[in-house]
């Protein structure tokens, strides 16, 4: 006898674990999908506040150079989740510089 | 006569409105008609299932179709992991929204017909919004609402010039069909 | 008037404007919103003149209907499942006003666990305070059996709130073909809402009085005496609206094919077309079987169905609800207007369709299947309940 969850039966009650979202990947709904430039960036993370479903990221190993203010920044790559991305396109519509191109997802 | 269509598409491409505009179509042609949408939580780009029964008798059960006769596929990325030839009725004819149907695996028994749905729309209504075209590509295909009863529904539904755009476009995909025959 | 293609819900919200309430207020709750909302727009175009009176719950909607009933005037409102649950308290207070209310139920299913899908529990689960129910097969019936709640519940040897059920999503979401009833024709069966008491600050008095316990009973009883003369009145005005429409959509019961049936089926609401063509299938082998389709559920038409069913050699009975920890609903009283009469039919119980769970030809076939073979099933059985989805039980 056991009140562990299970993911394929019902409990008692009908109550849920928090997470199950991350097991419903609906990437898979995707149209378009997002193509980080990296050549106007400004590391302003507008893309990653806008992004209605969280995955729009930082991705540190990977940077890029700009040119601000007479000086080089170097600036953190953007990247994106691929098993949850929409390709709802609010990134690209709100990025401040234009760094972001929404394009057909073709597999 | 009882035909049973089950029209695939993802939430926000209008797949209720097609069924919807089909049952209008069939009605004005003097047979019976139902449209409905596979009911739940609905969110754009979702996978949405809407279905549609056409008779020349009162139509009485109200369950989903689980046998159609055919599909309308409206949108070719819902191939990936959507099943649209489940339970498909030997011989039954799915007309798909596609450019590339080479590449579709189409299973013993079922008939594909491909329909270049997303240029059609963007070339006559300018936007790439294909559910008026796939009903007018469906009509040509199966002869089982006219041409004429279609425009109408379209035009009623819509109203002004998108209805009227909506209605050539519908009757662009029909010939189309009906000349690839 | 023409038919045409609409959605149930719309067609129910047109419908309720040519009975021209007075008075609508509403709150939207899925799958019942596109009847609220219609009925609003309705108003707001000038199309009907009534107050659309916005509310910020399903109790606020109620007590607002309460109110402008016992002020004089024809008052609606729509609901489904939780909405009906917040209304529970204003519905036994309409009753026991004796206030004359439509209202909608586009049948939903109880929380917890949470759907939005259709079944009968929440209609069923105030079966008991005096509204009268009667449940509608299609859009056309949802349509028409407005009109003749209205008049049912006007009329001075009744004057009880009425329910109208409709399938939730089955009906109200979907487009088939439906006859509005004729404007002229609708004013002239309804006439205008004349109330026998209303509040009127010329003629002052109370409504709905503490009753102590040497009246309370009679107080009671009259709303019961009031259900069980509406089973008269509610034929008298179903034989006038098909006379004037032309539409057998009231009565209490269709009899499918059950008058020479072995098996009979017992069935309301939507699953009944899935039925009919499940019996025209066995017919067309040559068994005998038939549906017995409820209309009025409350008050419970204990003469017409004793009559509809004594032939009857096995009763299966198709419910979309049920009393946890008894049983059915209509499986007991059925089995009682039967005891009563002394006839030991053998009727089974079977839930379906319990949170909108799919059924289609196939179920409803393997049921009809198992009550004809003669042997009395369980009392009543979810069917085809998933058990590789139940845990332990008792953890």
């Amino acid at each position: 006898m056991s009140s562990k969850l299970s993911m394929d039966k019902l409990s008692i009650g009908c109550v849920a674990l928090p997470g199950g979202s991350l097991v419903y990947k609906t990437g898979a709904w995707r149209t378009m999908r997002p193509v980080f430039k990296h050549a106007t960036c400004n590391g302003c993370r507008a893309c990653e506040m806008v992004c209605p479903e969280g995955c729009v990221f930082e991705n540190p190993a990977e940077k890029h150079t700009i040119e601000q203010g007479g000086k080089k920044r170097e600036i953190a790559n953007r990247d994106y989740d691929p098993d949850f991305c929409k390709g709802c396109g609010m990134c690209a519509a709100e990025c401040p510089v234009d760094d972001i191109d929404m394009v057909p997802e073709v597999k | 006569m009882f035909k049973e269509i089950r029209i695939h598409g993802r939430g926000g491409q209008g797949s209720v409105t097609a069924a919807e505009v089909l049952a209008k179509a069939a009605f004005k042609d003097g047979l019976t008609s139902q449209a409905f949408p596979a009911f739940g939580s609905e969110r754009m780009g979702a996978p949405v299932r809407a279905f549609c029964r056409v008779s020349d008798k009162p139509i009485r059960t109200r369950s989903e179709i689980h046998a159609p006769d055919y599909c309308i596929v409206q949108d070719p990325t819902l191939l990936e992991t959507v099943n649209v030839f489940e339970g498909l009725k030997a011989g039954g004819v799915v007309i798909l929204n596609s450019e590339k149907p080479e590449e579709v695996k189409v299973p013993a028994g079922a008939v594909l017909k491909a329909v270049p749905g997303n240029r059609i729309a963007q070339e006559v209504i300018g936007r790439p919004i294909p559910n008026m075209v796939m009903v007018g590509a469906f009509a040509g295909t199966t002869g089982l609402v006219s041409l004429a009863s279609l425009k109408a529904a379209v035009k009623e539904r819509f109203g002004g010039k998108v209805g009227d755009l909506n209605a050539e476009a519908a009757e662009k995909a029909y010939n189309a069909m009906k000349e690839a025959k | 008037m023409a038919r045409e293609i609409l959605e149930g819900a719309m067609a129910v919200a047109h419908a309720v404007a040519r009975c021209r309430p007075e008075v609508v207020a509403a709150y939207p709750i899925t799958p019942q919103t596109h009847i609220s909302e219609e009925l609003s727009t309705i108003v707001a175009d000038g199309e009907l003149a009534a107050e659309f009176v916005k509310v910020e719950s399903e109790f606020g909607a109620a007590s607002v209907v309460l109110g402008a009933s016992a002020a004089g005037a024809r008052a609606y409102t729509a609901t489904s499942s939780q909405g009906l649950m917040l209304m529970a308290e204003v519905l036994w207070n309409l009753a026991g006003m004796r206030l004359p209310v439509v209202l909608a139920c586009a049948n939903r299913s109880v929380s917890a666990p949470l759907s939005i899908w259709c079944d009968h529990q929440d209609a069923e689960s105030i079966r008991d305070c005096g509204v009268i129910q009667i449940y509608a097969e299609d859009a056309q019936e949802a349509c028409d059996q407005h009109v003749i709640a209205f008049k049912v519940a006007e009329d001075r040897r009744v004057l009880l709130p009425v329910m109208v059920n409709l399938d939730g999503f089955l009906l109200t979401h979907v487009f088939e073909p439906v006859e509005l009833p004729d404007q002229a024709l609708t004013d002239k069966f309804l006439g205008k809402y004349e109330a026998l008491y209303k509040l009127d600050v010329d003629n002052p008095m109370s409504f709905g009085c503490f009753t102590e316990p040497d009246k309370c009973m009679e107080g009671r009883w009259m709303i019961h005496d009031a259900a069980l003369r509406s089973l008269g009145v509610i034929e008298e005005v179903s034989a006038a609206f098909a006379k004037t429409f032309g539409r057998a959509s009231g009565g209490h019961l269709e009899e499918y094919k059950s008058k020479d049936a072995e098996t009979i089926l017992i069935a309301k609401g939507s699953i009944s077309g899935t039925i009919k063509d499940v019996v025209d299938a066995w017919r067309e082998k040559g068994r005998k079987v038939g549906l017995v389709r409820l209309k009025t559920f409350r008050p419970f038409p204990r003469a017409a169905l004793l009559a509809a069913l004594k032939g009857a050699k096995q009763i299966g009975v198709i419910e979309k609800g049920g009393s946890f920890g008894a049983g059915g609903i209509m499986t007991p009283e059925i089995k009682e207007v039967l005891y009563d009469a002394g006839l030991r039919i053998p009727v089974s119980g079977f839930c379906v369709q319990l949170g909108g769970r799919e059924i289609a030809a196939d179920g409803i076939a393997e049921i009809v299947e198992r009550v004809s073979k003669g042997e009395r099933q369980k009392a009543y059985e979810y069917f085809r309940l998933k058990q590789s989805l139940l845990p332990d039980l008792v953890p």
